[in-house]
């Protein structure tokens, strides 16, 4: 009766012995793997200033062309401050893995981010995301730009002024 | 949906935006924020109505221009080597009728008809096919789930439905597979005060044979033109009311 039981404690404290090892190894394997790296998306072609601070477009750039491309379809509003072709104009580099590095094109800067985070949206099955030459600029910038320029500081202070907590917490980087 | 398009978004964002009414905006007692007007399109209104006059009896070749013009412009058809009749998008075609009787002949091309009554939105489940304030008939590809129940109930037989994956499209002209896409009257240039690319490229070779105007606007060249000719719709039985005129059919 007595072995039995001390059978059975071993029995019980191998068990523990065992698992504790197996968790303690899995716990382990991606601290050894590291973290997936951070996306570097490519800086702009031209330009230093988009037509938000980098944090409220990285927080809401697809508000932003959600919000205006149903402006642009159903109501005909264009050349406002938001827009597609904009994004092409400034920030479509080129890069070794699309075309040969013929053409620019926004991919390099977006897929970064929403591969990072995998974001499965894809603009570009549509619209077409490289410059095409011998059109000319795809979209001027907007007659307000050299304005918001030089009021870029007061801008700024009041984003973070009127900032209401993001629901979406810490935003990358 | 409508509702939800139209409403404003009162978010403090669109003090910063520009476009607002006021040139001046205060944000705060002694802080404000000065806004410049934008070079901003639209909306677009009911008080015109966009339309189109074809003069049937004009020489064969021109439509063949107008065609090639919205090939070019908005980046549809393919060469023919790669042509695949049967499914490729068409836009605009050239349409040769003949009357049995006479043996009288005519030719005219035939696009989205632009209704005032678009059985193509009626049907549409999801609110993709709709017709703007000012008459002009498009398809928001964005919502489009490519049921092609439009297809069907066009009574012009003219949309077209994207069967293969898409590359090099316009800027301006999205296009994707598993959409249906129509001519859009090029509303990208009328936006901008400027003609369609077939009426221009017909301008340009001395063909006044597409006129486009405000058919609402009784000083406009197609008002007119509307007012002194004898002009027909296709299938004006039906009732859609189109915004594209024909004379000699």
């Amino acid at each position: 009766m007595r072995s039995a039981s001390r059978i059975l404690s071993l029995t019980i404290l191998g068990f523990v012995l065992v698992a504790f090892g197996i968790g303690s190894g899995l716990l382990a394997a991606p601290a050894q793997a590291g973290e997936v790296p951070l996306p570097k998306p490519a800086k702009a072609f031209k330009g230093e200033q988009c037509v938000e601070p980098v944090s409220v477009m990285r927080r809401n750039h697809y508000e932003f062309l959600k919000h205006q491309r149903d402006e642009t379809l159903r109501e005909g509003i264009r050349g406002k401050k938001y827009s597609l072709n904009q994004c092409i104009d400034c920030h479509a580099v080129t890069s070794p893995d699309v075309a040969g590095g013929k053409v620019r094109t926004l991919k390099p800067f977006c897929s970064e981010c929403h591969s990072y985070a995998a974001v499965s949206i894809d603009c570009f099955q549509c619209h077409n995301g490289a410059v095409q030459p011998g059109i000319g600029p795809q979209a001027a910038l907007p007659a307000d730009h050299d304005q918001m320029v030089k009021d870029k500081a007061l801008i700024a202070t009041l984003e973070n002024h009127l900032a209401v907590p993001s629901k979406h917490g810490g935003s990358a980087q | 949906m409508t509702k939800t398009l139209n409403t404003v978004d009162s978010t403090r964002r669109n003090l910063l935006k520009g476009g607002a009414a006021a040139a001046v905006v205060t944000l705060a007692p002694g802080v404000t924020l000065q806004t410049v007007h934008a070079a901003v399109t639209g909306p677009a209104t009911s008080a015109k109505r966009w339309g189109m006059l074809i003069d049937a009896n004009a020489p064969e070749g021109v439509w063949d221009l107008a065609v090639d013009a919205c090939k070019a412009e908005q980046g549809w058809g393919k060469d023919e080597k790669d042509a695949n009749p049967a499914t490729d998008p068409q836009w605009i075609r050239k349409v040769t009728i003949k009357d049995p009787k006479t043996g009288a002949k005519a030719n005219l091309p035939v696009m989205c008809q632009h209704c005032a009554n678009p059985p193509c939105v009626d049907v549409c489940p999801t609110g993709a096919s709709m017709k703007r304030a000012d008459g002009i008939v498009l398809v928001d590809k964005h919502i489009c789930i490519g049921c092609r129940y439009c297809m069907m109930a066009c009574p012009y037989a003219c949309r077209s439905f994207v069967h293969e994956d898409m590359h090099g499209q316009r800027p301006h002209m999205p296009r994707g597979k598993g959409t249906v896409e129509a001519c859009t009257m090029c509303v990208h240039r009328v936006d901008m005060g400027q003609k369609p690319a077939c009426v221009e490229a017909l301008n340009k070779a001395g063909s006044n044979a597409i006129m486009f105007g405000d058919l609402n606007d009784q000083n406009s060249d197609i008002s007119r033109a509307v007012s002194k000719y004898v002009t027909q719709r296709i299938r004006a039985d039906l009732g859609v009311e189109p915004g594209v005129h024909y004379r000699g059919i």
